[in-house]
């Protein structure tokens, strides 16, 4: 069985990334909403937001990107649902195959779709006038943090994707991770919002994994929030592959 | 590579049973299907048919009983039962993204078949798909569709083909077309297991048919045995209409090949 686990896992991405390149459109789709975003806020509402000297679209580049990744998964969410829909998922499932490469074909697909959606946001940010002198090593750790953030939230993607009764259901549980940044230190300090808005704006993971690419991008320390960032990017991928995996038991029964 | 065929039944199953929640699909069913021969498994909507199919696949665990596939038991030697079989699903689980090529070739790679392109290409001339295959599934029509899901079975040589409603949703000519690549299917010794709820469809193609309902079997046999545990027929003079199939394939037929290439070739 494992022997071929890498041959039919590589087999299946083949298929599934020939899903993503042919629809670019989910790739405009997961950036549009994203790249509005940050028109908006950077044209509308920036002026009236104090966030230091630096410009605004380095200030919130960080929270528009995790907004990029939450999207992003929910056409993951999507793909993996039309599959058990369809009955390939069920075609695959009794061929002699490595099972699993199923589902691992759509998490290295949904990690590739996710990345080029970024790059596609990134473009767009510096054509705004997103500068950062960070070097090698600080653009590494932000692609490092935004991999496994995009990890962790496709194996969340994954439970809906295999559970879910209908493509709505497989989507929506998406737009709460889509609307999170908003109440964090993504687009306004913190300290600026009301008690317990600000208490949960600050124990949430989006804030730390906000602090940390923003402060890998200004050449600052990242202090604490790094770990704190992990932990969360950690802690969120260990328990949706559990529940994945349970949903995954259930499906295959 | 595939799995030795054993001596006995191709398909034993025994008293399998299968409940969700309180709900009984499958109250004690049991059938033996023979190598080489086409079985159907006949009966209406909700009988059990696919929820048979699926446990004897492997896609699902029965609460009771016993059944094998080619020898091997389905709980416990699952891999080999999957070295053994190919399902073709009720609703042809083809991939519409992909071309027809790119399907059979993606099948051709999971069963680690050597030139999955040659493979391909054997393939899409024997079900008169050549033409069509560089175009995406999604501009198929139904019975080019069922076609290709049958010829993606085929890849492998599987001893055992499950075909769940095959031609459920077909117009009168792709269901022709869908038995006659069944019947050559039967013809080169695979065995087929065919769930259908067409009365005609078993007629025309099962060497036995078990009829199963509410979860159960209630008849098993050939058809001429079937025929048997039924009044013997009276003489009527009754005077034959054509039915309407008939008066259908003859008002468009005779050009067979024309409607199976080029019905959805205007939209690429």
């Amino acid at each position: 069985m494992t022997t071929y686990f890498f041959n039919d896992t590589a087999a299946l991405t083949g298929r599934t990334l020939r899903h993503v390149t042919r629809s670019m459109d989910t790739i405009i789709t997961t950036a549009i909403t994203p790249v509005a975003m940050m028109l908006m806020f950077v044209y509308v509402f920036g002026g009236a937001i104090d966030t230091g000297s630096a410009p605004y679209v380095n200030y919130m580049l960080p929270g528009i990107l995790l907004m990029t990744i939450a999207s992003g998964i929910s056409y993951t969410a999507y793909r993996l649902f039309t599959d058990v829909k369809s009955g390939i998922f069920e075609r695959f499932q009794s061929m002699p195959i490595a099972r699993s490469g199923v589902l691992w074909a759509h998490v290295v697909t949904s990690l590739v779709a996710n990345v080029i959606a970024l790059v596609v946001v990134v473009g767009v940010a510096v054509l705004m006038g997103f500068r950062s002198g960070a070097g090698v090593l600080a653009w590494l750790a932000v692609a490092g943090i935004l991999l496994l953030f995009t990890l962790a939230l496709t194996w969340l993607a994954v439970i809906p994707g295999l559970s879910a009764s209908s493509v709505e259901g497989a989507g929506a549980f998406a737009y709460p991770l889509i609307f999170l940044p908003f109440v964090s230190s993504a687009f306004v300090p913190t300290k600026t919002m009301p008690g317990p808005v600000r208490w949960f704006a600050e124990h949430q993971p989006v804030t730390s994994i906000v602090n940390t690419i923003r402060n890998l991008f200004a050449q600052q320390p990242v202090g604490d929030d790094i770990w704190t960032a992990l932990a969360w990017c950690v802690g969120i991928l260990v328990v949706a592959y559990i529940f994945a995996m349970a949903a995954y038991r259930r499906k295959i029964a | 590579m595939t799995a030795q065929s054993i001596a006995g039944p191709a398909i034993r199953v025994q008293g399998l049973k299968k409940s969700y929640g309180k709900l009984e699909v499958l109250g004690g069913v049991d059938f033996d299907v023979v190598p080489g021969s086409i079985f159907a498994l006949l009966g209406s909507n909700g009988a059990g048919k696919t929820t048979t199919v699926r446990i004897l696949a492997t896609l699902l665990k029965a609460d009771a009983g016993v059944a094998s596939v080619n020898g091997f038991d389905v709980a416990t030697q699952a891999a080999n039962v999957r070295e053994s079989i190919s399902l073709t699903g009720q609703f042809a689980a083809v991939d519409e993204i992909l071309s027809g090529r790119e399907n059979l070739a993606l099948v051709a790679r999971l069963r680690h078949i050597k030139d999955p392109g040659a493979t391909a290409e054997v393939l899409l001339r024997r079900f008169s798909l050549s033409e069509a295959g560089a175009r995406r599934v999604s501009t198929y029509s139904g019975g080019m569709r069922r076609r290709l899901d049958i010829a993606m079975s085929l890849i492998g040589n599987s001893p055992v083909i499950f075909l769940d409603e095959p031609t459920a949703g077909l117009d009168p000519e792709a269901r022709i077309e869908v038995w006659e690549a069944v019947k050559e299917l039967a013809g080169h010794g695979t065995t087929v297991l065919l769930t259908t709820q067409y009365l005609d469809e078993a007629e025309q193609l099962a060497d036995r048919i078990a009829i199963l309902h509410q979860g159960r079997i209630i008849v098993n046999g050939t058809l001429p045995e079937l025929k048997q545990l039924f009044p013997p027929a009276k003489v009527e003079y009754v005077e034959k209409q054509p039915t309407l199939e008939e008066i259908f394939l003859a008002v468009i037929g005779g050009d067979k090949s024309d409607t199976t290439g080029t019905t959805t070739g205007g939209r690429r």
